[in-house]
């Protein structure tokens, strides 16, 4: 059993009955910190950026769009993209389109899961601003009140060229230590949690999902 | 078959849609017996779905009970009205296992009761609902979805003329055709 010592900063996991409370680690999480020496960092990004592993996670419809990206066609494989299927395996989140409620609580436990240095593609409009969903009573409007987003390929649905050229941009923003997203999720770790529990009424998981 | 239909059970409004679709109206009290009967002697033995019509304005919710025989490729649908303000309905999970899940669904989206379906209070697809249910119509979705969700801005754009008559022109105000 995983217990922080300190009283001040750990999490209240006020959803967890007090049995479950002993079971999981109420720790804050700690932002990345990144090497001391440039040329070492650079070569640990050049180095993710090359081996992107996405969760095999299909999140709404446009998790269909990863099925061609795999196969013969566009061959993922020659950007060294492979289809992981636990998030602790993983360091991309491919958000396929819409996200509903009930399936946002599974992203961010999956998302929370995953090992550092992680990255979310949104995929498609209605991320952005809910797209034809936007007057749903299920489906958020805006992803990235809930999970720092990375890069945005909208469209409706794209294709997979588009994510090909997605990844590729992906790649640069890694190779240039652009992509801070995981960072951002910790630093304002509050206000992401706030938003969250804003729209999961039935919050029945710890704060955060070592 | 209808005929004995309506003698027995008060069936009216038998329509045939297409060939090899009817719908007829019962009801709702003799809606289960009837369902009964069309599955053990009238061959309509696969449920296809179960599903509900608001009917707002006539303060009604129709039940429509889809049934399929497949030794003459028939369907039948059953339509059922029973009342928006005490939705309540006779449970058919004895006739066919599946049904409970449909009357879950229907628990959920429009809050119609089915007393004896198992884990009808469960849970089905909104976790932690706290508004009245989201299909009844008085449920305004859009203004739910901003509430709770919030609205992005989209991009704006002007309409050219009057854009040039405002910033540009602003002394000569339309007057010039």
């Amino acid at each position: 059993m995983i217990k922080s010592l300190s009283t001040e900063d750990t999490l209240e996991n006020a959803g967890l009955t007090e049995e479950e409370q002993l079971l999981f680690s109420n720790a804050r999480p700690k932002p990345y910190e990144p090497y001391p020496i440039k040329a070492v960092e650079d070569f640990a990004n050049w180095a993710r950026a090359n081996s992107l592993w996405i969760l095999a996670f299909g999140t709404g419809c446009g998790a269909i769009e990863l099925r061609p990206l795999m196969t013969a066609r566009f061959d993922a494989n020659r950007f060294g993209v492979a289809g992981r299927p636990t998030p602790r395996q993983s360091s991309v989140f491919v958000i396929g389109g819409y996200a509903s409620v009930k399936t946002l609580k599974r992203i961010i436990r999956s998302y929370e899961q995953m090992q550092g240095p992680k990255f979310v593609i949104a995929l498609g409009i209605c991320p952005v601003n809910g797209g034809m969903y936007f007057d749903s009573y299920n489906t958020i409007n805006q992803f990235d009140q809930y999970i720092p987003v990375d890069l945005y390929i909208t469209g409706c649905m794209p294709r997979p060229e588009v994510l090909v050229a997605g990844i590729m941009e992906l790649q640069k923003m890694i190779k240039q230590g652009r992509c801070d997203g995981a960072n951002r999720y910790i630093e304002n770790f509050d206000w992401y949690k706030a938003n969250q529990k804003k729209v999961i009424k039935k919050w029945d998981m710890p704060d955060y999902n070592w | 078959m209808f005929e004995k239909l309506q003698r027995d059970f008060g069936v009216t409004g038998i329509t045939e849609l297409k060939p090899g679709m009817t719908t007829l109206k019962v009801n709702k009290d003799s809606a289960e017996r009837l369902i009964r009967q069309l599955r053990d002697r009238h061959g309509y033995t696969h449920l296809n779905f179960i599903a509900c019509i608001d009917y707002i304005e006539d303060g009604i919710f129709t039940l429509v009970y889809m049934l399929h025989n497949y030794d003459t490729k028939h369907t039948l649908s059953v339509h059922a009205d029973i009342s928006r303000d005490n939705a309540e309905m006779e449970s058919i999970h004895n006739l066919w296992a599946q049904a409970w899940t449909y009357q879950r669904e229907l628990r959920e989206m429009y809050g119609i009761r089915f007393p004896g379906s198992p884990r009808l209070d469960e849970d089905f697809c909104l976790e932690g609902w706290d508004q009245i249910p989201p299909m009844r119509r008085e449920f305004d979705t859009k203004k739910f979805s901003e509430e709770r969700f919030g609205h992005r801005e989209g991009r704006s754009s002007e309409e050219p003329r009057e854009h040039m008559k405002v910033n540009l022109y602003p002394n000569r105000g339309g007057d010039e055709q």
